[in-house]
């Protein structure tokens, strides 16, 4: 008897935490989207500043992943319970499942964006920095409405 | 007995009528609104006051964007210890709006917190910033706010209870807290000198980034050194050189596109801050850089 309940407790367990486990999973291969577009936009925005040495090449590369980023199709990376307050470690507001369309709509947006920004890498630092401008808009726009502030 | 009466009820009188003079809500000196009422306005650069005042963040409709930043429903809302207000209409729709309000009268809400009706006006309205506003940025303000398309939203009232529905005791909150002093006095470098102006004045930066006291004044000691976010999300950063470690071209950069040094990028109401500030001219940007690197360190 004993060890029926005790089966049916890790039964029980695993059915709840499979799903906790998932869902890190999938808040965890966000943060690494955000992390890849920051570190493309760091070599962009250094070339726009003029801290780093306008290079075709890296710009352009830089470009192409922003591009291939936000390409990825996001239908499967923000299941429910992963919200902030519900999760530890997410930022994602609860109004993102309130209107999913428009949450897409910002992340196409970005996509845009980050498409004028491959034909300015190929130009220079001052189309890389008129580009910038859209792509941090874009950012914002989302942001403004479904990140909680971190501070 | 009677005697008693009559000096307690003399007394009471007396202590309304100070109460009354003391709260009377104020309107610029007249020499200020003559010389108002003999400046030209320019749209253009009045576009360029409004980007820099921050106006369309409370005025437009909550979810605006882009060409809607420039219809000022009004809709806003804005949490606080007391309540909460509600941005009013201001586009030029006369009924609804401030169409009808004359350039003075912009001028007195603007700088006084007093409205046509000569009324106080809630500080969630700026006024103790844009009390440091030139008159010709006014004048301009005025210009541009009348090119704007007229909308036809009602207002809707502050959520607030008593005792702060009572508007005349403001009177006493702006003889405490208004006030035409800088809060980082003197002379400055001519770049820092126009960053006082868009940082304390127009900009409003301290209305979020500078604690608060329990009645709601700043604590104009501890300048930009950060506060409760009202709305419960996060802490308002600090921007003394001490919090804030970034360099002047860093900060120049964000105030352009939203993307701190790590390219981050901005969230909350800052990224409204941050669209409305792009509209301005690069060394503007660079000029409140320059006059929150030199903020006394924390």
């Amino acid at each position: 008897m004993k060890s029926i309940l005790f089966s049916a407790a890790i039964a029980a367990m695993s059915l709840t935490a499979a799903p906790v486990i998932a869902n890190e999973a999938a808040m965890a291969a966000r943060h690494g989207e955000m992390r890849l577009l920051a570190h493309s936009l760091g070599v962009l925005g250094g070339m726009a500043k003029g801290q780093i040495e306008y290079d075709k090449l890296r710009a352009e590369v830089a470009a192409d992943t922003l591009v291939a980023v936000t390409s990825i199709d996001q239908s499967m990376l923000w299941p429910e319970g992963t919200e902030t307050g519900t999760m530890e470690g997410s930022s994602a507001k609860p109004e993102i499942w309130g209107d999913k369309a428009d949450f897409t709509a910002k992340w196409e947006d970005l996509h845009k964006a980050a498409q004028t920004m491959k034909t300015a890498a190929g130009e220079g630092q001052q189309a890389i920095g008129a580009a910038m401008g859209d792509v941090g808009g874009a950012c914002s726009a989302c942001h403004k409405v479904y990140r909680v502030s971190k501070n | 007995m009677r005697r008693l009466l009559i000096i307690c009820v003399a007394l009471a009188l007396a202590g309304a009528a100070v109460f009354l003079v003391l709260t009377r809500p104020a309107t610029l000196p007249a020499a200020e609104l003559a010389e108002l009422d003999g400046l030209s306005g320019d749209a253009t650069r009045g576009e360029t006051v409004f980007w820099a005042g921050g106006c369309a963040s409370c005025h437009a409709a909550p979810e605006a964007e882009g060409d809607d930043l420039l219809v000022l429903t009004g809709g806003e809302r804005l949490a606080s210890p007391f309540g909460t207000f509600i941005a009013p209409n201001i586009s030029p729709d006369p009924t609804h709006g401030i169409g009808d309000w004359t350039r003075a009268d912009l001028a007195n809400a603007l700088t006084r917190g007093t409205d046509p009706a000569g009324r106080h006006l809630y500080p969630a309205f700026p006024y103790t910033s844009y009390i440091h506003m030139e008159l010709q940025d006014i004048a301009d303000l005025d210009t541009f706010l009348r090119t704007l398309p007229a909308d036809a939203t009602p207002n809707e009232p502050h959520e607030i209870s008593f005792p702060f529905t009572i508007r005349r005791g403001l009177g006493l909150w702006n003889m405490l807290y208004l006030t035409e002093d800088w809060a980082i006095p003197g002379d400055l470098p001519e770049a820092r000198t126009r960053g006082r102006y868009l940082v304390e004045g127009p900009g409003h930066c301290s209305e979020c980034h500078t604690p608060r006291g329990p009645i709601g004044g700043l604590e104009r000691g501890q300048w930009l050194t950060g506060a409760e976010n009202p709305t419960g999300d996060g802490r308002i950063p600090g921007l003394t050189p001490g919090q804030l470690d970034w360099s002047a071209e860093d900060i120049a950069y964000y105030l352009e596109t939203g993307f701190t040094p790590d390219f981050d990028s901005a969230g909350g109401h800052m990224a409204k801050v941050v669209t409305n500030l792009s509209h301005l001219a690069p060394e503007d940007r660079a000029a409140i850089a320059a006059y929150l690197k030199a903020l006394p360190a924390q």
